[in-house]
């Protein structure tokens, strides 16, 4: 028996799985340090041969220019774009839930109906959304992209409400109503706050996807409220000169959603699951 | 008393529809009505140079099967899906194993791991595109430390390197959403089971398929449709990395049917594209739900 003792081959298992949870580590998270890091370099930096893995020093000079020549102001249109239409998309998706849980409004065709609207390609309904824009002049305002946004978020979370709103106990609203509350006051006194962890859970992942959103953003957006996704393929142009620019960009549009979802972290795995589960 | 109650009863009884009003209207205004209205656009003849509104019966679609440029886009689009997807899933699986058992500092781990997911696609093109860089990218270089000669590999342009570098892309994008679910899925797993399988002497791969995959099914089956899904009509990562290229090498039904409405202006054949891909997605979408026992 040359079998290392029970204890032991615990530890060389661990090690092993630590071993190979550091390598994933880096393979996963190195393009983002890179990204992170180019946006630090200077020039001579970014376009060295071998290219450099750390810059010398840490420099600001490729953000200041973003900000110098206003093309910041894209990560500003990103982050009106993306809360206003979360905040709409919250609102009007979670009353609808209510709405299709608590009274079976529709039945189950309404709810499939409405998750189905999930499942359109985008570029299918990009053509006719853009003509339709153009005809109400709505191209490049900020009121049609949370317009569209909120739109498109609503399916998502009427499907994810849909399942908070189900683990309510109804009690809770009945002695509600007993005691003289209205339907709304019910619907924001007792159903809002019960589901706050799934509102919050629900919230970060619309925001995500209204942040990052790019093919309506580059069709819908000119010059007044071009997001940051879309001013990052400006500098594309085959100009290798830009990388700074592209770099710096994104490190600025990445940021607010690491910081979104680093603060709602106990919310989102649970978030995710339930979403799936639920289906 | 009687009276106050009716009064009560009735804002009550429209009380669920208010709820639905803004919804629906607004997934009325910006789903259904464009898809009605490229509807009847593509039973017309309007493109760039022309805006003859009468109808032109089935011209457009009966124009599809000879358009050899969009069949291979499907194709394309088809191959990055069935390539990206399985190893997607598999590798996110082996790593939802890897982090199922409790060790310390996992919450870190995870929290690194999901970074990917998290970041645009479009800047996770981006990113990708520097480090594929021929010249000043790591990638390159890494690869000659191995093949102990500068390595000059053009990845986005070259013909048999454009689709590894876009799969690499979209695998690294997305894998950790398929571990994170999955991971999800593993721990509400009855560990009774498992160990009572453990006990009996079933293997490790006997245990996956007999007690393990049924439980996760539901989950994973979900995950694979919402992948899957994504998949079929990506656009970022395309767009960032190779804008299509070389050529139309790399040109995914998104992108075509965007080059169609917005460089040529084919109004009504991209409207007739858009519903050739709606026609298709919901046949493999029903046939999948059904295929994977998702359908009540």
């Amino acid at each position: 028996m040359n079998k290392l003792p029970f204890h032991r081959r615990k530890d060389v298992r661990l090690a092993l799985r630590y071993l190979v949870a550091c390598l994933l580590v880096i393979i996963f998270v190195f393009p983002v340090y890179w990204l992170f890091i180019i946006s630090f370099k200077t020039p001579d930096e970014i376009f060295a041969f071998p290219p450099v893995w750390y810059p010398e020093s840490i420099q600001f000079s490729n953000y200041f220019v973003l900000f110098k020549d206003g093309d910041a102001k894209s990560v500003l249109n990103s982050l009106i774009l993306a809360s206003v239409s979360t905040f709409f998309a919250m609102i009007f998706g979670t009353i609808a839930a209510y709405s299709l849980v608590r009274f079976r409004t529709g039945g189950e065709n309404l709810a499939v109906w409405i998750i189905s609207q999930r499942m359109m390609p985008p570029v299918a309904i990009v053509f006719p959304v853009f003509l339709l824009y153009v005809f109400f002049g709505w191209v490049d305002t900020f009121f049609g992209l949370i317009l569209l946004y909120t739109a498109f978020n609503l399916p998502y979370v009427i499907w994810m409400m849909r399942g908070y709103i189900e683990d309510i106990p109804l009690e809770l609203e009945e002695s509600a109503l007993v005691d003289g509350c209205s339907r709304w006051e019910v619907l924001w006194k007792v159903v809002m706050p019960m589901a706050r962890s799934g509102l919050f859970a629900t919230a970060v992942f619309t925001f995500v996807f209204a942040w990052n959103e790019f093919l309506f953003a580059l069709v819908l957006t000119r010059t007044e409220v071009t997001t940051y996704t879309v001013q990052v393929t400006h500098y594309f142009g085959g100009q290798s000169n830009f990388w700074a620019k592209i770099a710096a960009m994104s490190v600025l549009g990445t940021i607010p959603v690491f910081i979104a979802v680093a603060t709602m972290q106990r919310y989102l795995v649970r978030g995710i699951s339930m979403g799936a589960v639920k289906g | 008393m009687a009276a106050a109650t009716a009064l009560r009863a009735n804002p009550d009884r429209n009380f669920r529809y208010w709820l639905l009003t803004p919804a629906i209207f607004l997934l009325l205004l910006v789903g259904l009505f464009p898809l009605f209205y490229s509807l009847i656009v593509s039973f017309m003849r309007i493109d760039m140079m022309d805006t003859d509104t009468s109808f032109a019966g089935l011209y457009n679609y009966a124009n599809l099967f000879s358009d050899k440029r969009l069949w291979a886009a499907l194709g394309h689009t088809l191959l990055i899906t069935v390539i990206a997807l399985p190893i997607e899933l598999l590798l996110g699986l082996a790593m939802a194993y890897l982090f199922l058992e409790k060790m310390p500092g996992r919450q870190i781990f995870i929290s690194l791991l999901v970074l990917p997911t998290i970041i645009s696609p479009i800047v996770a093109g981006a990113t990708w595109r520097l480090l594929f860089d021929n010249r000043f990218g790591p990638i390159n270089q890494v690869l000659g430390w191995f093949a102990g000669y500068p390595v000059t590999a053009l990845w986005t342009l070259n013909p048999k390197l454009v689709y590894p570098a876009i799969i690499f892309c979209e695998i690294w994008q997305w894998t950790p959403f398929m571990f994170l679910i999955l991971l999800a899925a593993l721990s509400n797993v009855d560990k009774s089971q498992t160990e009572a399988a453990s006990i009996d002497g079933a293997g490790f791969f006997r245990t996956f398929r007999r007690i393990v995959l049924p439980a996760i099914w539901p989950v994973m089956a979900i995950a694979i449709l919402i992948r899957g899904l994504d998949l079929v009509r990506i656009f970022d990562i395309i767009w960032a990395l190779t804008a299509g290229g070389p050529g139309t090498m790399t040109e995914t039904i998104s992108v075509y049917t965007y080059s169609q409405g917005f460089k040529q202006f084919e109004t009504s054949y991209t409207a007739a594209i858009a519903f050739l891909v709606i026609v298709i997605l919901t046949v493999v979408v029903v046939w999948a739900i059904r295929r994977m026992g998702l359908a009540k």
